[in-house]
């Protein structure tokens, strides 16, 4: 399974996910320049979170026109996988791979801390390893987590991951992660990578990357 | 021959000027006068405070950089090395929350940059007035979200501080910042040498903003300071986060680069200077190549200007276009502004033509350094003394008052607003000192702050013995072996003898307890006139202090670990001298703080011992609201109930709320008692109860003062802040 990190001027997670696969998953992964356009030999694409050209409009409004996304477009389209993991779930919204939007936090506060999630589908490559209806902790830190969508119905069937019990941001109906309608592009607002070793508090998130990592 | 006036706008006396003149040889003009005028002052020039410093340890086997350079510097092993500073960015903070503190956290992750390392973490040390003041929650909001603003965007993690809301602070807030990074290797220096190799400005272009903040940071806040504003700079996280990327990338791929300098105050003026005095050469700068952000600015408007996100590179001659592209590709600029010269002089030139010139010595050794005249204040007997001890009737009740007041209570309101997770090296915050992982290394590192005004105000001597001493103290309890200190020393007006006596008995006092705990001082910052029309705040030395754990085993943390474990006080608890309780009860701050050196050496020393021997599960030093205080955040963190009684001949308000240090709980299991009271047998120690489930419950000398649940402690202990701030 060979992983490309795609790092936009701003991305601050690009490491961290380069961390868990390289070290913790032993698979193959590189760094992506988002000037560039090639993603020859990729099998998942990862856009990690950060602060994309410091989300000074709205969060990743404008990384979503660098060079790469069209070739993640292309890449998406011929069912290759696409996990946005925060600010990358942000972009994947303002691309239009992923349906919905992202706004302001309820509170207008930034917040970083752990949250519980329910998980609503299994049957997707990024959730493989978890149970139907599991409970499991993962921490947020965003800005702007408040899913949106005009038509909820349109989405249902997407839902991934829900906040448990309480809801941190005012997303609509709880939604934390959802697909695409094909399942191959994923976008969660939890960080997965920030909880991949027993050190740092909790695994859970690893079990995100096996699932890509079994997949194929 | 200038005006008072003209002189007074730019923060110079008469004499200073004259000596300026007379070193000089001759009349500076406007943009010499601008210069020397910001490396003449306090902020720059540490006029007042240098041969008071001079009284730090600076040195250690492990000491790689000390004072002198943007960061000390200490090795961890043959591969790594870590960097750590301290910085206050009081004054922009209190006329601009926001963009004061931000800005704050930029300089600071700059001059940790300079040194060629990776900034891994930030830490701030916050102090304002009470929460009681809608002023106050408004600079408290503002400087939160500012250093969350710049510091989450950049991807540098937030992973402790420590906070303070007293009276003294209400006008003039103090916000001093901590940066640590990491770097392999020889530590870089902001330094320039080699005559004809290029100075390089890189980063954001330098616009109209900032001038003169150094020297705005060098007087007393007043009604009018407002009208400072502009001299607070804006920060632009974005481009920071880029020129951390480019400064790591290019130092990576080459070797070109000689010396790396912050420019922070006094901006492109100093950092050329310091560059030239450290490398014992000179510079010659041409104003007209600097990029500008808007038209018709002047040569000292550009020598001055405080813009943010930029560094000053001295880069080897004929290799800038190894680097350039690396900048390029970050979209940063990459400006040659200069070059080294043989002239020990700083030369100004625009569009080729000499516009100004002055010798470095005379803007770096020549700048004055004052001798202080200190007077020890006449109250200061009389506020050492608590005439009545208030007899407290509800022990129940106070320890709730205490717990949730914001002085104790959980900081989760603040830290949750940062990201403290970001590059996934967390492993413990919000509970004593912060624990981080070295990716690859098997040991962690401890990083604390913790800061003093209440003991340095009845007692400045023995508060800053108490600050290094604590903050020793707490990462001796997480494990972490002291290794080094970075301080930012907060105090008003230095003119004023009795705020001179305060500063020198507290660097005393500092220095003494850093010598006796073998911890050197690498680096530091000093921050005077933190003064308005109705306060002068507390002296408030700040201390951060990096500690190694050996290894994942070793770590120990405070909360109470298991039911049945046997709880010990390692110290003499007692003494309400400078008590949170005193001035809660009494609504002042009172009595003689007190400390036992001796003690402090041997405690820590066993105590490091005894965790690395994985003898203890827990340990939790005692100090703000006292032993109460401190068993309530034990419990609530572990979820466990207490049961404790306590057999002295003290009462129970000294031993419950007094805050003599030092003082440390530690759990152990109930069936290596024996070994630990002879493991700690040449100090005092005290067993004083059990862990168990629920109720948290005190005895002093079997009669019960306090039965509460848990939930109710944490109730209080979380809202305090919170409360005030939704």
């Amino acid at each position: 399974m060979n992983f490309g990190i795609v790092v936009f001027p701003g991305t601050n997670c690009d490491r961290d996910c380069y961390y868990v696969i390289r070290d913790i998953l032993n698979q193959p992964v590189k760094f992506i320049w988002h000037r560039e356009n090639d993603l020859k030999g990729i099998d998942c694409v990862v856009l990690p979170g950060g602060f994309s050209y410091g989300d000074y409009l709205r969060a990743g409004a404008i990384a979503r026109f660098s060079p790469i996304m069209s070739s993640v477009r292309e890449f998406a389209d011929k069912g290759g996988l696409v996990i946005g993991i925060c600010n990358g779930f942000q972009i994947l919204t303002e691309a239009g791979l992923l349906p919905g939007a992202l706004g302001r936090n309820r509170s207008l506060r930034f917040i970083c801390r752990y949250v519980n999630l329910i998980i609503e589908r299994n049957d997707t490559p990024f959730t493989s390893e978890f149970e139907k209806g599991e409970i499991v902790r993962m921490p947020i830190a965003h800005n702007e987590g408040n899913y949106y969508i005009d038509d909820l119905s349109k989405v249902e069937k997407q839902v991934v991951l829900r906040y448990y019990g309480e809801n941190p941001n005012g997303a609509l109906d709880n939604i934390a992660g959802i697909v695409n309608e094909r399942g191959n592009v994923f976008g969660l607002m939890p960080h997965p990578e920030r909880c991949s070793e027993k050190i740092l508090g909790s695994e859970d998130g690893l079990r995100i990357f096996k699932s890509i990592v079994r997949s194929l | 021959m200038r005006t008072k006036e003209e002189l007074q706008r730019i923060s110079m006396t008469l004499e200073e000027y004259q000596l300026a003149k007379s070193i000089l040889g001759r009349e500076p003009n406007d943009l010499e006068l601008g210069m020397i005028a910001v490396m003449w002052s306090e902020h720059c020039g540490y006029k007042h405070s240098k041969k008071t410093l001079k009284l730090f340890p600076t040195t250690g086997p492990h000491v790689l950089q000390g004072p002198g350079e943007n960061a000390g510097v200490i090795k961890l092993d043959e591969e790594l090395a870590l960097a750590m500073k301290m910085e206050s960015h009081n004054h922009p903070s209190a006329i601009e929350p926001y963009q004061g503190a931000a800005t704050g956290v930029g300089g600071i992750v700059r001059d940790i940059l300079a040194m060629g390392a990776r900034p891994i973490a930030l830490l701030d040390s916050l102090r304002f007035g009470l929460l009681d003041n809608s002023k106050t929650r408004y600079l408290f909001s503002g400087v939160v979200s500012g250093i969350a603003g710049y510091g989450n965007c950049i991807g540098v993690p937030t992973i402790g501080g420590e906070l303070a809301f007293e009276k003294p602070y209400t006008e003039n807030p103090l916000v001093n910042v901590m940066c640590v990074g990491l770097l392999k290797g020889k530590p870089k220096s902001g330094k320039a040498v080699g005559i004809g190799n290029s100075l390089v400005l890189v980063g954001a272009s330098t616009g109209r903003d900032g001038i003169h903040g150094a020297t705005f940071a060098s007087l007393e806040l007043t009604s009018e300071s407002i009208e400072r504003r502009p001299a607070v700079q804006a920060g632009d996280p974005f481009m920071e986060k880029l020129l951390i990327e480019a400064i790591l990338e290019a130092l990576e791929k080459s070797d070109a680069i000689i010396g790396i300098q912050d420019m922070g105050a006094a901006g492109i003026t100093s950092s050329s200077v310091e560059m030239a005095s450290r490398g014992g050469v000179g510079v010659e700068i041409d104003v007209t190549m600097v990029p500008q952000r808007e038209k018709g600015m002047t040569p000292e408007e550009i020598m001055l200007s405080e813009s943010q996100e930029r560094m000053l590179l001295c880069i080897e001659k004929g290799r800038e276009e190894e680097i350039r592209p690396i900048f390029e590709k970050w979209g940063l600029n990459f400006a040659i502004i200069g070059h080294v010269i043989e002239e020990r002089v700083v030369r100004v030139k625009e569009k080729g033509k000499i516009v100004g010139e002055l010798p470095i010595d005379l803007l770096t050794e020549k700048v004055p350094a004052y001798d202080l005249i200190t007077k020890e204040p006449e109250r200061l007997k009389e506020i050492q003394i608590i005439e009545n001890i208030p007899k407290v009737e509800d022990y129940e009740g106070v320890l709730l008052r205490l717990l949730g007041s914001p002085n104790c209570s959980s900081s989760s309101w603040v830290y949750q607003q940062y990201d403290h997770m970001v590059e996934t090296n967390t492993v413990s915050i919000g509970t004593g000192a912060s624990i981080l992982r070295v990716k690859g290394k098997p040991y962690l590192l401890g990083i604390t702050t913790d800061g003093e005004g209440r003991y340095c105000y009845l007692d400045p001597y023995i508060g800053g013995m108490m600050v290094v001493a604590e903050s020793a103290r707490n990462l001796i309890c997480v494990g972490a072996e002291p290794l080094a200190i970075t301080d930012c020393l907060n105090f008003g007006n230095p003119e004023d003898p009795e705020v001179a006596w305060y500063f020198v008995e507290t660097v005393k006092g500092m220095s003494e307890c850093a010598r006796r705990l073998n911890i050197p001082v690498i680096g530091g910052n000093v921050s005077f006139y933190n003064e308005s029309e109705n306060y002068t705040v507390y002296p408030t030395p700040i201390v951060g202090m990096v500690g190694k754990i050996e290894n994942i085993e070793t770590i120990c943390t405070p909360e109470f670990k298991k039911e049945g474990d046997t709880i010990y006080i390692l110290g003499e608890p007692g003494n309400l001298g400078g008590s949170l309780l005193i001035e809660e009860l009494l609504g002042e701050v009172k009595g003689k703080p007190s400390f036992n050196i001796e003690l402090e050496v041997k405690l820590e020393d066993l105590l490091l011992k005894a965790i690395r021997s994985r003898l203890i599960n827990s340990a939790q030093d005692v100090s703000r609201g006292g032993l109460g205080v401190a068993l309530a955040e034990c419990s609530i963190w572990g979820n466990l109930g207490v049961d404790i009684n306590i057999e002295t001949g003290k009462i129970p308000e000294e031993v419950l709320f007094g805050e003599a240090q030092p003082v440390v709980i530690i759990t152990v299991d109930s069936d290596r008692e024996k070994e630990i009271e002879q493991f700690f047998k040449d100090i005092p120690i005290k067993k004083v109860g059990k862990v168990i489930r629920n109720n948290f419950t005190v005895k002093i000398n079997g009669n019960e003062i306090i039965n509460l649940d848990i939930e109710t402690l944490k109730k209080e202990w979380s809202s305090g802040i919170e409360r005030w701030m939704k």
